[in-house]
């Protein structure tokens, strides 16, 4: 199947500047990152704070201008475009805040609110768009009367669902979702996750799922890509990666989520530190510098992503590895 | 509902604190809001209990008033908070980014602390002696060590923007730990802090409370969080608490439907989530009787009409339900 979004060595540098402004450094937020996304899937992208997972969200949409390499969507470059023709590229490829009911305008009526996209976007009859309101408010469950309200008079949960509505009047193929459900309880997370799912099958919607919650990946995507400081580290079927994390990073990662009613973490947590500022990438492997593999090959090389023999795409050197990695043993775990 | 392996839950050392019959509520423009509603907990010595509940639950108020901090608005209506012994309580932070002053090094403000709670400190000492704060400054350095953190006399002159967020929440901990507390107060520790670290803090957090035999009450809307480090749990819900139980038997047997809707709504690798039906209500009018009646499933007029009088149909398993689960370990 063509894929709907291709991404290719994708590349997003920030300036560090000092106290006088002047420029001391560049942030690799985003550090060759590759990948392609089929219609009708959910890949799930996930990594901790300072991974550059948001960062990928927001240059793919446009938000943020790509420093180098390419995203196409559905067949047609989006990147490098003026700001005219970028809109109406990406008018198919729609981003969410955590929040989308955050961003609904105080001062406007939900209906004014949900008819504005559709105005700036489309060319439509009056009656036409009513229609396509009428029909995605429907679709996130909310009652028409709702339409002649303020932001305010509603609650927190029907705002996030005016919020997507929103997004999803003006019909679009890729949605990239940014952690849409951090921060939330989790009885109101099943909410937003149910929704999210029955959307996704009555739009026919494919879905760029960032989140660090690894539990709520697991669950929404079919692909899953790990993110560690710009680069994706691993990258293949959610099923296989959860069962046989390959490279040492998912491994911790994965060993770090706590499984009520199975092992704790806290009695086998290795994996030490944080990771190293996104300004100075270590040599070679950036995950080397915590990773108790790490060897003399590693600072040396960069492993490049490779196709293992179940289609998982892992960038280490040492990914036929079986085994957790053992306790890091640095200076700091010995003086206890 | 969960397989658990055998844990030491019930250390049964004594208590450390009673709270019975404890009600609070705030005094607002929009009214009086009823945030705890006769909420009853012992803390053993020793012991590690979990608070657990969505926002708007109380559970950050409850860990307030025992700090002795309510806001001036905050009125005691019935009940209150009895130690047994040693009164000494401290406080770990949900958000040490915002816990620490910015204009200080970090060695200033462990040294602050140091000067009017270090345990060293006599009854109405008026001056801070070069020896005692010398002895005291060893006392920090050992205790940075203690957390794990790399090289604590150069982390002394450093400023808080200058170390991660993982090592402010260790240092947070070290100057929990430094005043030589009875109880320890950790509002959702772990919220702000990525999984990886996440899980290096709880396990420092559980080695060191072990180790000092201090008492934690952990507030955490993370019911992982709970499981990883609590040996009991109690679910609080609208200002009521609901279900208390050792965690083995919490997780495995929850009888409140409450908790098992809660637990039902987590996600889990083959399961969507179920969402629990309707919202939290608000606290200016909460509902009467058992405040999760409007929602629940078994709901009866009795719920309505009372609130239910804890009872313990398991040892250490308490809860007020009037249509609980039975039992099925």
């Amino acid at each position: 199947m063509t894929p709907i979004l291709v991404v290719d060595d994708l590349h997003k540098h920030f300036p560090v500047r000092n106290v006088w402004g002047v420029r001391t450094a560049w942030a690799r937020a985003l550090d060759g990152v590759s990948f392609q996304v089929t219609p009708g899937e959910v890949l799930g992208v996930v990594g901790e704070s300072g991974c550059g997972k948001s960062t990928l969200g927001k240059t793919i949409a446009g938000i943020h201008s790509a420093t180098a390499g390419r995203v196409e969507f559905d067949g047609h470059r989006i990147d490098g475009l003026s700001p005219s023709t970028g809109r109406r590229m990406r008018r198919a490829l729609q981003y969410c805040y955590q929040d989308p009911g955050a961003s609904l305008d105080p001062h406007w009526k939900i209906g004014s609110s949900l008819l504005e996209p559709l105005i700036v976007h489309e060319d439509m009859t009056a009656a036409d768009r009513r229609a396509r309101v009428d029909e995605v408010l429907r679709a996130v469950g909310l009652p028409e009367a709702h339409l002649k309200l303020y932001p305010h008079e509603i609650s927190g949960g029907q705002q996030r669902r005016v919020g997507l509505a929103r997004i999803l009047a003006l019909r679009p193929g890729l949605v990239i979702l940014d952690e849409p459900t951090s921060g939330l309880d989790v009885s109101v997370q099943a909410n937003v996750l149910g929704l999210l799912a029955d959307l996704r099958s009555r739009f026919d919607l494919t879905y760029l799922f960032i989140s660090h919650d690894l539990s709520v990946v697991r669950l929404f995507s079919q692909r899953i890509a790990v993110m560690y400081l710009g680069r994706v580290v691993e990258l293949g079927l959610t099923r296989a990666v959860f069962e046989t994390p390959r490279h040492p990073y998912t491994r911790s990662l994965l060993a770090a989520v706590p499984m009520i009613g199975g092992r704790r973490v806290t009695e086998t947590m290795w994996l030490d530190g944080e990771p190293p500022s996104l300004a100075a990438v270590p040599s070679g492997c950036r995950f080397r510098t915590r990773c108790s593999w790490a060897a003399d090959i590693c600072a040396r090389e960069d492993p490049a992503l490779r196709t293992m023999d179940d289609g998982c795409q892992v960038a280490c050197h040492f990914a036929e590895r079986t085994g957790a990695p053992a306790h890091n043993h640095d200076a700091r775990s010995e003086d206890q | 509902m969960f397989r658990i392996s055998s844990r030491d839950a019930n250390k049964t050392r004594g208590d450390l604190l009673a709270i019975r019959d404890f009600s609070v509520s705030f005094e607002t423009e929009a009214g009086i809001a009823r945030v705890l509603d006769r909420v009853n907990l012992l803390i053993g010595k020793g012991e590690i209990v979990g608070l657990v509940g969505e926002s708007g639950s109380g559970k950050t108020t409850l860990a307030r008033a025992i700090l002795g901090v309510l806001a001036p608005n905050a009125h005691i209506d019935h009940g209150g908070l009895t130690f047994t012994g040693e009164t000494n309580v401290t406080f770990v932070p949900q958000d040490p980014f915002s816990s620490l002053s910015p204009l200080f090094t970090v060695g200033d403000q462990i040294m602050e602390l140091m000067r009017w709670r270090s345990p060293e400190r006599r009854a109405g000492e008026r001056f801070y002696s070069r020896s005692r704060r010398r002895a005291d400054r060893e006392r920090a350095l050992a205790m940075l060590g203690a957390v794990q953190l790399p090289d604590p006399a150069r982390l002394l002159t450093k400023y808080p923007h200058e170390v991660s967020g993982g090592q402010r929440q260790r240092i947070m901990i070290a100057m929990a730990l430094l005043p030589k507390p009875a109880l320890i107060v950790a509002d959702e520790p772990t919220t702000a802090l990525d999984v990886t670290i996440q899980a290096q803090i709880l396990k420092l957090l559980r080695q060191l409370a072990t180790e000092h035999n201090v008492s934690v009450l952990l507030t955490t809307h993370d019911l992982g969080t709970a499981w990883e480090i609590c040996d009991r749990i109690m679910v609080m819900y609208a200002g009521q608490e609901l279900e208390t139980a050792p965690v083995a038997s919490f997780f495995r047997a929850p009888m409140v439907p409450y908790t098992r809707r809660l637990l039902a709504s987590l996600p889990t690798a083959d399961a969507m989530p179920t969402a629990i039906q309707g919202e939290m209500p608000g606290l200016y009018q909460p509902p009467t009787g058992c405040r999760f009646h409007p929602r629940c499933q078994s709901a009866a007029d009795i719920c309505r009409d009372t609130r239910p009088p804890p009872s313990e149909p398991e040892p250490g398993h308490i809860i007020r339900c009037h249509h609980p689960r039975a039992y099925d370990a």
